[in-house]
């Protein structure tokens, strides 16, 4: 006899439909589910997200501030201060072939207050440096009011305030013309720094021009700290030279550093802590997965009589598989894109608040709905596989 | 005659130790166009019978033959196919999806056969007006009547007009004057062509019915057919 036309039939479309039918008699049992994987996904890809956003971020951030600059200064040992440079180091380091532009500044010995009224013994005051016009353009930096010292202020009793400084100062515009009482000399402010992202010491300083430092403070210091800017092909070969240049008797008391380093170093760090949290995202999502292998197996124990009748309409057990298979992937999978939805939300509103660009990687997005459905198929299969062992007897005797 | 269903020296033994005999050498014949009645004490093999009939189980020795198919050459997968062309299932429990309409509902007794969802559901409507719910086809399990979900179920079996209506104590959860409506229901289908089995518990509804089979101790132990009035 023929029994070709004993084929019991299910339609892809139709398969999908009865995949849902546990989701849909049991919404809030479906949701909490998916819930488990969506957290674990949606850590995973916030974390992948913000760490590739403040990536991007540092790049920019690198190629805006030049890693070209190096700076040199002498070792400064714990209690010794701020250790100088040798009065002819500036002058010899211009001598260096790549490099393009210096610029120094030396610790004055003195203290910026807002008024006079503040006793001379008291600390707390901002601490003073002295500085030659093209510092400014050295360093990158930019105004956040008013201007730089130029050739004719730096001979003046004018400061310009680091944005730490001004902000200590309670000056935060330079309308009423402020004056700050500096060694006890009354000093203009004429301008106002925005951050220097690598330069906190300038931050929390009040800088003046060295000729004035000289008249009204009688400051007479060699340079603390040179500033290099280099042809940036020839960084390190300058790096590798400056010490003997700036201070050929004791070269090794010269520390050279490149500040963007420091950044690059944070970023390493922050690799660390992205690896962490990328544990603790996969470990959410195992948890979400064992979540949805229990939801799964109770299912199926609650429906075997759903399961029976199914066998009695003509099911196979291979169509029974699949339905309860693709119920585990429908969880996962909508687990999944909630959670990718949630981390590039998460991602997004993080670098909205720091300023930064967005960036979710592609690989997050794919590879999080991608390990949700991996996740539901583990987590589905042998609730699947037990759901088809049934006999349809055993089933429908419920 | 068209042999729709037979049994040659069934038995059915649960391998337990020792071993449970629920069917001990059953022959049985039914024709197209036949309803009838399995009568017998509780566990004398009813269900089992009715299970194996509908190959959901097979038999431990002897031949099932269903609309001409020899039960034992299928496959699994066939008896599915089998089941879901030639086969209709009536349960004491219903065994309706909550929260899916009573159209739908129907609509699944054809979703194993590889027929369309829009004429699933079309063939569903009529087989609802079939029994008497076209009023219902909207409405989802919990908002239907004891009866009426029974109607529900009873439109499922039918509505791939199958070679065989099996149904197992079908009014076992409802009270005398629901069971008297499905009972006409049945004699209904059956006019209109339908073969039923009908297993019950109850004396008027199988007194009621043209041929009623005695099971007991798995065996079977009277097989009259009765001449109706009407
Ligand atoms: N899966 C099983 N394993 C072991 N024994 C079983 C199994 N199923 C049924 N039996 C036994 O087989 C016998 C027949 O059971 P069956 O369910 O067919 O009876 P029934 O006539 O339908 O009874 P009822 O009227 O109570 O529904 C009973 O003794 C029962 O205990
Ligand atoms: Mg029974």
């Amino acid at each position: 006899m023929n029994n070709g036309d004993l084929k019991s039939e299910l339609h892809p479309s139709d398969l999908a439909r009865t995949a849902t039918v546990g989701a849909r008699t049991r919404p809030l049992r479906a949701a909490l589910s998916a819930l488990g994987i969506m957290i674990g996904i949606g850590a995973m890809v916030a974390v992948l997200g913000l760490s590739e956003s403040s990536k991007s971020e540092l790049l920019e951030q690198l190629e805006q501030l030049g890693t070209n600059l190096l700076t040199v200064q002498a070792g400064a040992g714990i209690g010794r201060g701020d250790a100088v440079l040798p009065e002819e180091s500036v002058a010899m380091i211009e001598r260096i072939g790549p490099v393009e532009a210096t610029a120094y500044v030396s610790s004055v010995d003195a203290n910026a207050y807002r008024t006079d009224l503040v006793p001379e013994a008291q600390t707390g005051g901002i601490a003073v440096r002295a500085a030659e016009p093209n510092l400014l353009e050295t360093l990158g930096g930019t105004m956040a009011a008013g201007v730089f010292l130029d050739g004719a202020t730096a001979s003046y009793p004018a400061v310009v305030l680091g944005s730490v400084a001004a902000d200590r100062l309670g000056i935060r515009s330079l309308e009423n013309s402020p004056q700050i009482w500096l060694g006890g000399e009354w000093f203009a402010v004429i301008g106002i720094l925005d951050g220097l992202t690598l330069h906190p010491d300038l931050d929390r300083s009040a800088i003046i021009g060295e000729i004035a430092a000289d008249e009204f403070l009688d400051h007479d210091q060699a340079p603390t700290t040179v500033y290099v800017r280099t042809q940036p092909e020839n960084v390190l070969s300058v790096a590798n030279v400056l010490p003997a240049t700036a201070n050929p008797e004791f070269p090794d008391q010269i520390q050279v550093t490149r500040p963007t380093d420091t950044l690059e170093a944070a970023e390493a760090a922050d690799d660390t802590l992205t690896a962490l949290f990328l544990g603790l995202g996969a470990v959410a999502l195992l948890v979400g997965g064992v979540g949805i292998a229990n939801v799964m197996v109770i299912s199926v124990l609650e429906r075997r009589s759903e399961i029976g009748l199914r066998r009695a309409l003509g099911a196979t057990r291979r169509h029974i598989t699949y339905q309860f298979l693709g119920e585990a992937l429908l969880l996962a999978g909508v687990g999944g894109l909630a959670g990718v939805l949630l981390g590039s939300g998460v991602t997004a509103a993080w670098a909205a608040y720091q300023g930064w660009d967005t960036l979710v990687p592609l690989v997050a997005v794919v590879g999080g709905v991608v390990a949700a459905l991996a996740i539901g198929a583990v987590a589905g299969l042998y609730p699947a596989l037990r759901a088809a062992r049934l006999s349809p007897t055993e089933a429908l005797r419920g | 005659m068209n042999t729709v269903l037979a049994l040659e020296n069934v038995v059915k033994e649960y391998p337990l130790t020792p071993p449970v005999r629920a069917l001990a050498g059953v022959d049985l014949t039914i024709e197209a166009g036949e309803l009838l009645a399995v009568v017998g004490p509780s566990g004398s093999g009813k269900s089992t019978m009715l299970h194996i009939m509908g190959t959901l189980d097979r038999p431990t020795k002897g031949d099932v033959s269903v609309a001409g198919y020899r039960v034992s050459e299928l496959s699994d997968a066939e008896l599915s196919g089998l089941r879901s062309r030639h086969i209709g299932f009536v349960f004491q429990a219903f065994y309706l999806l909550t929260g899916y309409s009573a159209l739908d509902n129907v609509a699944d007794g054809l979703l194993y056969t590889g027929v369309p969802l829009d004429e699933r559901r079309a063939r569903a409507s009529a087989a609802l007006e079939t029994v008497g719910l076209s009023h219902r086809l909207d409405h989802v399990a919990t908002q239907l009547s004891g009866g009426e979900r029974q109607r529900v179920a009873i439109a499922r079996a039918i509505v791939g007009k199958p070679s065989i209506v099996l149904a197992d104590e079908p009014t076992g959860n409802l009270d005398s004057t629901t069971s008297s409506g499905i009972v006409e229901l049945f004699h209904e289908l059956n006019r209109a062509g339908s073969t039923i089995v009908v297993v019950t518990h109850d004396p008027e509804i199988s007194a009621s019915l043209p041929r009623i089979i005695h099971l007991r101790d798995g065996l079977i132990e009277s097989d009259r057919v009765r001449e109706l009035s009407s």
